[in-house]
């Protein structure tokens, strides 16, 4: 376990990531993830987040070691697409029994993995360690070592049991085992000027797809796609692509920079969401391809295919634009999608009422800010008030995972699903365009009027009784201003420290702060992910202001 | 407003419609130890025997007058007086149908004249009740067949309630019409029941064809209305019609007897359904039972969960007017397109239609206008068209051949309709198309290429 709490530390210290490099040496060590709360916690774990990183890969054998928990509740439920192998489909697992846990798991593992190769024969098994075997100290990676040996066939260790963390951790230390077992391990058949890397896209209902069309006519060859529609060997011989796209903002930053690092592939941070989000993406593609050797005509093809590519889809969602201006979207989804989301809507007319940014780094919510000034950010949404929100008509519909949909549905709202398991793909110009036409087609159907509409009899329904709730709360704080006090003052800034906007104000008031950094050191309040300062930053403008108020106002 | 047009072709092509005496004898099918008789010759009936036989997959009671030619051409009073004596002779029925057809009315047979004749040379027929009605195959559609039959039922059986006897409490009539099936029937028994009314349905082939195993071997029907119950239903307190075909039947009840009547027009989607709940609980004067407030909750949530895979869906439907407004106007309230409607006969509903137009026509019009939709709906012959298409293919209406239960279809009701939510909506889940690498490749045309060639080094 050592060597795994020594990968942990590693990734944790990821130089590329800047709110990482903004941290102190003792806050870095921590992590880069909330802890998480007993009783409220709602994420995946780590290994989900292993799991969803590379499951694309289609060609492997994906084996789960570990009871059925892990696997039984999780296989096949991803819109990932392959053009090639269904391998990745086929579930795998060790589904550890009591004997095992007794006598230890490594036995069955091996055993499991020659059955495998036997009557499956990929071209490697990637093998998922999960929390039970961990506790044991199972060693999967010296049993995929003998194995790899025995049957010459690459077993790749993927070690990140649930417990470790959250899942965005899992993404990461899954980047780690491709990084340490497979990249590098295979040299290509040829390499051109052209060749690129695609980090962090899965191929969720085929978006890679949408894009490749763009690559192929360019003639930019995708050497590896980590790890949508992937074979393994592709990501073996990744390291001898020309440049590399990175495309979720946190998922797998390591393996872009360690890509940089060891083989000197330079990269950059791009989304294929939205109509100019593409064309960057395209242009800085060809950036740093030619900076390494392309022809400089490369750009002239690129600004080529972006002028058609762009014409086409304006003209497309121009059709879209009257029925959907002034439409209100409320958009609830993990980090990886949230400002590239809001470009895409806003270039469809519709304006964003709010986003739930709990999966967001710092940048991204700045990004978010600056493309939607009036986005207020959501943490953490309860279903009462999401259901306030909607029936307030500040929104005319949900974007979200599948797992807040009820809220929405119940409540009697359209609702897309923007995350792993929808069905439609909404990468490149075509897939914006598709976005907007699933947008228009649920604000459009009609059975949103009939179940809004009450029966013709008497009914309480449970919106009626959220609502009286919703009333009740209003009027008891509005009745108990000491109580309303209380619970404005209650309210939790920092949320790694659990520190309230009472216990700040009291330490800006009575030691007259100016300045976040006293804040943090009398209170500890910012020192956890630093995503509060600007709230702190804020609580301290205005107490100056009251302050500087206030002797006026005695003077008068 | 929908236009309704009539195909202009001479021929034919896959027929959708059904001839009206069909629709007349299983209106007569739906009245208890009966015995439908077409008049006309055996052909007439022994296809209409094994159509009914394929759907129902149950014995169907049906006779002939099996008109010969000599019969024919000097008329068909022996046929019908010897079908008459022997059918009752051999199967001791309470009630012969007689339905006409294309040749026995173009030879002008006048059958009631004939029964006329029959009642007074037979006396010993007194205690079968003798019901015909005009069903020429050559004009309108199954259910013009089925509501003529039971307009007749009416007017021949329903006693007028002499002048101040007061009505029964509770007692409630029910007009079904022919698009409803056995399953529909007994549903809608359970909600009327629900609120204490007792209902007479009229036609009820609910206990006749809900291909249940009889306890004995009856030739004729072995359940539904029987001809007492059809005259006790004088006394009701009111009358709900089912379908615009069944507006002549009950017209003819209230004329008779002045109760009045409630049509509804469609049973299928949530505000159908909130309409006829809240007209039994006013006619009933009782609140709506917790387990229809269950029910219209979960089709709700139904809707919610299903409307995904309906919107804009394109469909094509071919069915008779009633059944094409019930379930035309239900798939467009869950956000379909309904881009081709092909009906059998003319109907005031067709007005109604959520659609441009509608084509009085046959199952090629459907195929043509089919081409490109999601989803095809029609009765079992519809399947080939569905092949060729390679569509999804919904099975409504009759005859429905090759797949099992067509008579225990739910498609009332809010529970009727939640189910129908899933079965549709299932049939989109499963033919959702996966994408592939060439999904989203534009053919790159001549003018707007900009590298036909990739750069190779």
């Amino acid at each position: 376990m050592s060597s795994l709490a020594d990968k942990i530390q590693d990734v944790f210290n990821e130089p590329g990531c800047s709110t990482n490099t903004g941290k102190a040496a003792k806050e870095r060590k921590k992590g880069c993830s909330k802890p998480l709360q007993p009783g409220g916690a709602a994420g995946g774990c780590a290994f989900d987040g292993a799991k969803i990183a590379l499951q694309p890969v289609t060609d492997v054998a994906h084996l789960v070691h570990g009871p059925i928990a892990c696997e039984g509740s999780s296989w096949d439920n991803r819109g990932v697409k392959s053009s090639g192998s269904k391998l990745y489909r086929t579930s795998f697992t060790t589904d550890m029994s009591e004997n095992d846990v007794v006598f230890g798991g490594e036995k069955r593992l091996f055993k499991s993995i020659r059955e495998i190769i036997e009557k499956y024969d990929p071209p490697a098994v990637f093998v998922y360690q999960t929390c039970v075997p961990a506790m044991m100290g199972d060693d999967i990676a010296a049993v995929c070592k003998v194995a790899s040996e025995k049957f010459g066939k690459p077993c790749i260790p993927i070690i990140a049991p649930g417990f470790v963390g959250p899942k965005n951790l899992g993404n990461k230390l899954a980047g780690e085992a491709m990084l340490d077992y497979v990249i590098g391990t295979q040299e290509p058949d040829f390499t051109t000027p052209y060749d690129i890397n695609i980090i962090g896209e899965y191929n969720v209902a085929g978006e890679l797809w949408q894009v490749k069309p763009l690559l192929d006519e360019l003639g930019i060859r995708i050497l590896s796609c980590l790890s949508g529609d992937a074979r393994y060997h592709e990501i073996a011989r990744s390291h001898r692509a020309r440049a590399a796209m990175m495309v979720c903002s946190t998922a797998m930053i390591n393996v872009a920079r360690k890509m940089e690092e060891r083989y000197g592939i330079p990269y950059f941070e791009g989304s294929f969401y939205g109509i100019t989000d593409t064309s960057d993406s395209l242009r800085q593609i060809a950036k740093l391809l030619i900076a390494r050797g392309a022809d400089a005509e490369l750009m002239d093809r690129v600004e080529a295919v972006i002028a058609r590519e762009e014409a086409r889809a304006w003209e497309a969602l121009k059709a879209f634009t009257p029925r959907l201006t002034g439409k209100k979207v409320l958009l609830i989804t993990g980090g990886v999608k949230s400002w590239s989301v809001v470009a895409a809507l806003q270039e469809a007319g519709l304006s964003i009422v709010g986003s739930s940014v709990k999966k967001s780094t710092k940048e991204d919510k700045e990004r978010l800010k600056e493309m939607s000034p009036d986005v207020h950010q959501i943490d953490d949404l309860r279903p009462r008030e999401m259901y306030k929100m909607l029936k307030e008509a500040k929104a005319d519909i949900m974007l979200s995972g599948g797992r807040s949909q009820f809220v929405a549905l119940k409540a009697k709202m359209p609702w897309l699903d923007i995350n792993q398991e929808r069905h439609y793909a909404y990468a490149g110009y075509v897939g914006i365009i598709e976005m907007v036409r699933q947008i228009d087609k649920a604000l459009s159907n009609p059975v949103w009027e009939q179940v809004r509409k009450a029966p013709p009899w008497d009914e309480v329904s449970w919106e009626d009784r959220a609502d009286a709730a919703n009333a009740a709360d209003e009027a008891a704080l509005a009745a108990d201003p000491a109580r309303a006090e209380a619970e404005r003052r209650a309210t939790i800034v920092c949320k790694c420290k659990e520190i309230s906007v009472g216990t700040i104000e009291d330490a800006i008031r009575s030691h007259d702060l100016t300045v976040i950094a006293q804040v943090t050191q009398l209170t500890q309040a910012g020192g956890g992910c630093g995503s509060c300062k600007e709230t702190i930053a804020a609580m301290l403008a205005r107490e100056a202001k009251a302050a500087a108020d206030a002797p006026s106002a005695q003077v008068a | 407003m929908t236009k309704i047009t009539t195909s202009t072709k001479s021929c034919t092509v896959n027929a959708l419609k059904m001839s009206q005496p069909l629709g007349g004898a299983l209106a007569f099918m739906g009245v208890r130890n009966c015995m439908p008789l077409l008049h006309g010759s055996q052909g007439c009936t022994s296809f209409g025997l094994v159509l009914f036989v394929r759907h129902f997959r149950e014995s169907i009671p049906l006779q002939t007058t099996a008109m010969s030619e000599v019969a024919t051409v000097l008329g068909g009073y022996d046929n019908v007086e010897q079908a008459i004596v022997n059918i009752v002779g051999r199967t001791k029925p309470d009630m012969i149908g007689i339905c006409s057809t294309g040749v026995t009315e173009i030879k002008g047979d006048d059958v009631d004249s004939f029964i006329k004749t029959i009642r007074s040379k037979h006396p010993e027929l007194a205690h079968v009740a003798l019901v015909n009605v005009a069903t020429p195959d050559f004009k309108d559609a199954f259910e013009d067949g089925w509501a003529k039959a039971t307009t007749r039922l009416v007017e021949a059986l329903v006693l007028r309630p002499a002048s101040g006897t007061s009505r029964r409490q509770g007692r409630l009539n029910v007009l079904p019409g022919s698009h409803l099936t056995p399953g529909d029937l007994d549903e809608l028994r359970d909600i009327i029941e629900a609120f204490g009314l007792q209902p007479t349905f009229l036609p009820d082939i609910s206990g006749s064809l809900d291909g249940h195993v009889p306890d004995d071997f009856t030739p004729t029907t072995h359940g539904g209305v029987s001809v007492s119950q059809i005259a006790a239903m004088g006394t009701a307190i009111h009358t709900i019609a089912i379908g615009e075909q069944m507006r002549p039947a009950a017209e003819a009840m209230e004329a008779r007897t002045g109760i009045p009547f409630t049509l509804f027009r469609r049973l299928t989607g949530l505000a159908p359904n909130d309409e006829f709940i809240a007209c039994l609980s006013k006619i009933s004067g009782k609140p709506v039972p917790a387990k229809y407030r269950r029910q219209r909750s979960q089709l709700i949530d139904a809707m919610l969960d299903g409307h995904f895979y309906f919107g804009g869906k394109q469909v094509a439907i071919g069915a008779e007017p009633d059944m094409l407004l019930n379930i035309g106007g239900w798939l467009a309230d869950m956000g379909c397109r309904i881009t081709t409607a092909v009906t059998t006969t003319t109907s005031p509903v067709l007005d109604q239609m959520p659609c441009d137009e509608v084509l009085i026509g046959d199952l090629e019009d459907l195929e043509t206008g089919a081409e490109g939709c999601d989803l095809l709906v029609s009765h079992s012959h519809g399947r080939q068209a569905a092949e060729r298409l390679a569509v999804p293919f919904l099975r409504i209406g009759l005859p429905i051949f090759d797949r099992l239960g067509a008579a225990h279809q739910v498609s009332v009701g809010y529970r009727g309709t939640r189910d129908l939510i899933f079965t549709v909506g299932n049939l989109f889940i499963a033919d959702l198309h996966e994408p592939d690498v060439g999904t989203w490749r534009q053919p790159v045309t001549p003018t707007d290429s900009v590298s036909a060639t990739p750069a190779t080094h």
